[in-house]
């Protein structure tokens, strides 16, 4: 018999909170509250000052194994993801081979399975990402994926997508469409305006998002299908997927640090490390996200962890890949944006751990074999995911020192607001004190 | 701004004040008489090593830049590089790095990619990187030797030399800017130099080879192409980029000559002070008619031959403003 206890955090559940402990016993909450006398060999965590609250839910993060191996695996990425306060990571399928079959799936739930972290799967909607022929979704799905996505691209032919939507709504199955339309993007590798103009780099213009958010929505009325957005990064966007949600149909999206965070200006230095698709986006779209998110109108902020080996980031701009780190930074990220404080607790834990558990069918309502539940209330009886956060804490960004393979984090040297204390996943302590245990 | 390139690489030309240009051809100046001389030699950068590296194609720029730094009298390292360091499998870092271990003192950096120029100069900060064309965004020396040949005109015409008139001739000067600028490093830096000059520029092109968004660009576009060439002092047509596949962006090569095309009924209705450049190679029966590349208004051989000496002002003004005891 494991125990633990969190001492005196102030505990958010999912409407309310309070200050209290948190007693851990076998992977499960025991107890909350004042929980009193606690078994003998209990480890004590003092949270005092701290929030506790479910661990968070990576929507997205690209864990490049198989195939990419130099830039990140399974292992190194839950490393990634604790030391962020993740307690479950959704592998992204863009992997080489792409995870399009039951073997590839299972190759990655049982490297995952290995680690601390819950690592579920997304599977790819089409064949090798092609975007030709749809991949057997009913047999992944068999397995436990609950998302599919080509992610890296969007399914361009509106045929297929639509296809592809009937053929999983009866699966109970969600696809996430990375929205950008190829034709328009056209071998762009950054915003398209004035900045893109005057560097003399080609642009992805928001219109190429925009028009295939549109598209998707329309498509999703059309067939009665479910269906998530990944990485929205503009304005108009946003403002479209949060319309189809108020019309009730099965549209979820999320934002990525980065879009809310940083803007175009960011690419002035032609530096690859702020190269990633969609593109950071102007200021106003910048803007934009984070009204969204601190209105409470996103689902979900997803990392959109995307490693690369330090050298492809020394190749030109617009030969170097797109993608940036976003595990070990996220939660601070989302809590400045939020605008600090002790009001936005909830909000934090909405973001970052309910909304994306509900998304990816994490939650305890949710069947799911061989994964443990997210996204829950802290109360008794839960799966033991929590994370401590502390929302005093100043920590500065070091590539150097953080657990992914991979170097290419945009915030280098940034200090940040609120930092991860403590992540207890499937009830076993992995981060204390901010360091792997 | 920037008032002086002295001791510093040459990226870009945005930023640079009319002070740092005016210093860039006035240097230049007192090169074109080297070129006349029977020893065509200066000791200037003797001892210097300047490393040309050119993973674009260039022979004209690249012969350019090399006359230029050997008539400073640098020793020059001629480097074959692959067009893509993807293909070559190896990083920009790790190309100038290996370069830079050879003891270089300034590399002479052309590439397709926008940026790298800058990207180089931040992996080997004691080395000046001159940029001979970086993709689409600029070419800063392209810019530096239309002004100079601009200059060296108008002087000619009242009867001052460049050196005295500094900035003068440029003030309300009429620039018609025409064609590919979407597509043109050229483009960028003619217009960043001209107007820190003080020249007016106009734009004509068809709307699909501008830039995208040309928010805070200093030059306005032309309404109506006829009134336009009436109205330009100088007249700097652009390569239809047709290997960046602006070929596309317009219906047909015979539309953009109809439409854009300095044909032979336009260039007879241009004021006859009109001067016509092109930064070469020229499509010709594309953006220039070929009768028209050989009138006397047109300076295209000119141009070419005012790259030596403004390219030496360049290297020697970046390179030598190093020297630690300070002599010039």
């Amino acid at each position: 018999m494991s125990s633990l206890v969190l001492r005196n955090g102030f505990i958010v559940g999912a409407s309310s909170s309070e200050v209290g402990d948190v007693l851990i016993v076998d992977g499960t909450i025991a107890a909350t509250g004042d929980v009193g006398s606690v078994p003998s060999h209990t480890v004590e965590i003092d949270a005092g000052g701290c929030w506790v609250g479910p661990g968070f839910v990576d929507l997205h993060t690209h864990l490049r194994e198989p195939g990419r191996e130099e830039a990140e695996t399974i292992e190194s990425g839950a490393r990634a993801g604790a030391m962020g306060g993740f307690t479950a990571l959704v592998a992204m399928p863009n992997t080489e081979p792409a995870l399009d079959s039951v073997a590839l799936v299972a190759y990655v739930l049982e490297r995952g399975a290995r680690t601390p972290l819950d690592i579920a799967v997304a599977g790819a909607i089409t064949v090798g990402r092609a975007g030709e022929k749809l991949a057997p979704i009913a047999e992944m799905a068999a397995l436990g994926v609950r998302l599919f996505t080509d992610d890296g691209i969007g399914v361009q032919d509106p045929s297929l997508m639509r296809r592809a939507l009937t053929y999983a709504a009866p699966l109970g199955v969600r696809l996430a469409q990375h929205c950008e339309d190829e034709s328009l993007a056209a071998g762009g590798t950054m915003n398209e305006g004035p900045v893109s103009s005057r560097l003399g780099l080609s642009g992805r213009p928001a219109i190429a998002e925009e028009l295939m958010v549109m598209r998707d929505i329309e498509l999703v009325r059309l067939t009665g299908g479910s269906l998530h957005l990944l990485h929205l990064s503009t304005a108009r966007s946003v403002t479209l997927a949060i319309e189809a949600r108020r019309e009730g149909l099965d549209v979820t999206f999320e934002i990525a640090p980065h879009h809310f965070t940083l803007d175009e200006s960011a690419c002035e230095g032609f530096d690859p490390i702020f190269k990633v698709h969609p593109p950071l986006r102007s200021a106003s779209d910048a803007l934009a996200l984070r009204e969204a998110l601190r209105a409470g109108l996103v689902d979900a902020v997803a990392t959109d962890h995307a490693p690369h080996a330090p050298e492809l980031k020394d190749l030109p701009f617009d030969e170097a890949p797109a993608g940036m780190l976003g595990l070990e930074h996220v939660a601070s990220l989302t809590y400045e944006a939020l605008g600090g404080g002790a009001d936005v607790a909830s909000q934090l834990f909405d973001v970052l751990s309910r909304g994306p558990a509900r998304v990816a069918q994490l939650r305890k309502s949710d069947t799911r074999q061989s994964l443990s539940a997210h996204g829950g209330a802290l109360v008794t009886g839960e799966d033991a995911n929590v994370v401590v956060f502390d929302p005093h804490a100043r920590w500065r960004v070091v590539a150097d020192s953080l657990q992914s393979r991979a170097r290419n984090t945009p915030y280098e040297g940034r200090e940040l607001l609120g930092q991860v204390r403590c992540t207890v996943a499937k009830g076993r302590l992995i981060v204390n004190e901010g360091l792997l245990v | 701004m920037i008032d002086s390139i002295r001791g510093q690489s040459l990226l870009t030309l945005e930023g640079l004040s009319a002070r740092a240009l005016v210093e860039i051809l006035d240097t230049a100046e007192s090169f074109v008489e080297v070129q006349s001389r029977s020893v065509k030699k200066v000791p200037a950068l003797k001892g210097h090593v300047v490393a040309s590296l050119f993973f674009e194609e260039s022979t004209r720029t690249r012969l350019s830049f090399e006359t230029a730094a050997k008539r400073l009298s640098a020793d020059v390292l001629s480097l074959a590089v692959a067009s893509s360091s993807v293909k070559k499998g190896e990083s920009l870092r790790d190309t100038i790095s290996t370069i830079d271990a050879l003891g270089i003192d300034a590399v002479v950096m052309r590439h397709s990619s926008s940026g790298a120029a800058l990207q180089v100069s931040r992996y080997v900060p004691h080395v000046r990187v001159i940029n001979a064309g970086d993709g689409q965004h600029q070419h800063p020396t392209q810019g530096l030797l239309d002004a100079f040949t601009v200059r060296q005109i108008l002087g000619e015409r009242h009867g001052t030399s460049g050196q005295e008139s500094g900035s003068e001739l440029f003030k309300g000067l009429h620039v018609l800017i025409v064609g590919d600028v979407r597509h043109s490093r050229v483009a960028r830096s003619d217009i960043q130099a001209y107007t820190a000059l003080g020249a007016q520029v106009q734009i004509a092109a068809p709307g699909t080879l501008l830039p995208p968004d040309m928010t805070g660009w200093p030059v306005t576009l032309a309404e109506d192409f006829s009134e336009a060439l009436e109205w330009a002092d100088v007249v700097a047509l652009l390569r239809l980029q047709r290997e960046r596949g602006s070929g596309s962006f317009v219906p047909s090569l015979a539309e953009f000559t109809s439409s854009f095309g300095l044909t032979i009924e336009r260039a007879r209705r241009l004021r006859p002070e009109t001067i016509i450049m092109h930064p070469g190679p020229m499509n010709r029966g594309v953006e220039i008619d070929s009768r028209v590349a050989d009138l006397p208004a047109a300076v295209i051989a000119r141009q070419v031959s005012n790259g030596v000496p403004v390219r030496m002002a360049a290297l020697y003004l970046s390179v030598a403003g190093l020297k630690r005891d300070g002599a010039l």
